[in-house]
């Protein structure tokens, strides 16, 4: 239901759907006329073998050649014209739903695929109104987005199926596309172009709301992280400063600044971690930071070398960061 | 794919404070530390070793191994390493920190990872097997006969004269 172009809800889905319509009742229509054609030629009455004259001196006559050459060239031509009928259609979509100019009045985001995780970039002419965030977009309803992809490392490809098609990212190359969402929702989407071992464990979540919701959900998230309310989650965060997590995390508010992980300023708001890996509880972060590489092999994320003390303080300090 | 655990705490208890000192590579004898690089002749800890370095942002100082606010790391001559070019000592120089510039890493960069960094600092070298450096950094290498060969290179007939 999340992840599907029969559930389409913005325009683009749509036609895709639309054209997976057509192709799919017309051509099936033509397979089952055909497969009845050769089911029927099994059943007819056999002349039998006594009566078939010898091989090679088989003269159909003028009438018969005649009416086989119409059949044939009115079933090639009929072919024809519908294969050239199906391709019209297919590229014609297929520039629609690929449109790079987004109408005016689009909200711009950036969207960056990198092994295994997406980079999520709110786009603002007013420098306070830009947003990092990770794998997870959130998009008002009703209102284009105008989508810039990026790629950091190796080709990857943008596919939300219930919104649009896929857009492959391709690293130092932006591409434009522009999507809508039409009901309110939560989408899946999910890397569509084989990118390295953990391309499977490379989702995302788009989630449309009314507009008002999604204007405060902005503003929360313009905020800096908040400050540990607890000792416990003081002591978590003095843990996350002085481990390797800040060699790739940021949290705004604190002095962890990297850009190489994804951003974790408000994590304990999302819903999932380690893109769309893993549902976002105590448990499963406390895996995923314990041995990434059993939950995600060959994944980026290090393994801290934390002492089992140190845990429960970490992650009571990040799931407070909603 | 899975970091093997390294030889932890080794560097930290055994060497001592002089080895802080800039020092000729004779002073430098690490052989008796029996550290031995988990990760030697390894083309994935290479690569990896690489994508550190620009995460970490160790090009910061040491550019693509060329230097500017650091040093070069890729040396010239063998003789040019301040402490010492073995894995052990390059280890320890990131472990460790080195006096005006060098931060310590240690307890921040993993040690699993120090390692991989490592050999990615020795394969800029030619220091690792031919076999396992990846090929897009010749033109980064120093093509000069002050480079320690590879061993299996003189058994190459189209070998590099030395």
């Amino acid at each position: 239901m999340n992840q599907s172009m029969w559930h389409a809800s913005g325009s683009n889905a749509a036609h895709i759907r639309e054209l997976a319509i057509v192709f799919g009742l017309l051509l099936g229509v033509i397979f089952l006329i055909v497969i009845g054609l050769a089911l029927l030629s099994l059943r007819r009455r056999h002349r039998g073998i006594g009566q078939e004259p010898l091989e090679g001196s088989h003269h159909p006559s003028t009438t018969t050649e005649a009416k086989l050459r119409r059949a044939v060239s009115i079933a090639t031509g009929i072919t024809v014209l519908i294969l050239l009928g199906l391709t019209i259609l297919s590229v014609s979509v297929g520039k629609t739903v690929s449109a790079s100019v987004a109408p005016a009045g689009s909200l711009a985001i950036d969207i960056t695929g990198t092994q295994w995780w997406w980079k999520v970039h709110y786009a603002s002419d007013d420098p306070s109104r830009i947003l990092e965030t990770a794998n997870e977009i959130h998009i008002p309803v009703g209102r284009p987005i105008a989508i810039r992809g990026n790629s950091e490392d190796v080709i990857h490809s943008f596919w939300v199926p219930s919104l649009q098609g896929k857009r492959d990212l391709i690293p130092g190359r932006p591409t434009l596309e522009w999507l809508q969402a039409d009901h309110p929702g939560e989408y899946r989407g999910q890397c569509a172009e084989f990118c390295g071992i953990q391309h499977a464990h490379m989702a995302f979540w788009v989630i449309a709301e009314p507009t008002d919701q999604f204007n405060s959900w902005m503003d929360h998230q313009l905020q800096p992280a908040a400050e540990p309310a607890d000792d416990e989650a003081i002591h978590g965060q003095e843990i996350f400063l002085k481990s390797a997590c800040i060699l790739c995390h940021a949290i705004r508010g604190t002095i962890a600044a990297a850009q190489v992980g994804p951003d974790l300023t408000h994590f304990g708001s999302r819903k999932t971690i380690a893109a769309g890996t893993l549902a976002n509880t105590k448990g499963n972060l406390a895996g995923w930071i314990a041995d990434p590489q059993n939950i995600k092999p060959g994944t980026h994320m290090a393994t801290v070398a934390l002492q089992p003390a140190e845990m429960q303080p970490l992650i009571d300090y990040l799931e407070s960061l909603k | 794919m899975r970091p093997a655990p390294a030889a932890s705490g080794v560097l930290g208890d055994t060497a001592s404070e002089s080895a802080l000192h800039p020092g000729s590579q004779a002073q430098q004898d690490t052989t008796h530390l029996n550290v031995v690089n988990p990760y030697e002749g390894n083309a994935y800890a290479i690569a990896e070793g690489r994508r550190l370095f620009g995460w970490y942002n160790c090009a910061g100082c040491h550019a693509n191994g060329g230097g500017g606010i650091g040093p070069p790391l890729i040396k010239k001559d063998q003789r040019d390493w301040i402490y010492g070019g073995d894995p052990v000592n390059i280890f320890d120089t990131i472990v460790k920190g080195r006096p005006n510039g060098m931060p310590t890493w240690g307890g921040k960069i993993p040690e699993y990872q120090v390692w991989q960094i490592v050999t990615f600092v020795r394969s800029l070298n030619q220091l690792e097997p031919r076999a396992a450096t990846p090929a897009r950094t010749d033109s980064l290498e120093q093509k000069t006969s002050t480079i320690r060969p590879d061993k299996d290179a003189a058994a190459h007939p189209g070998a590099v004269q030395q």
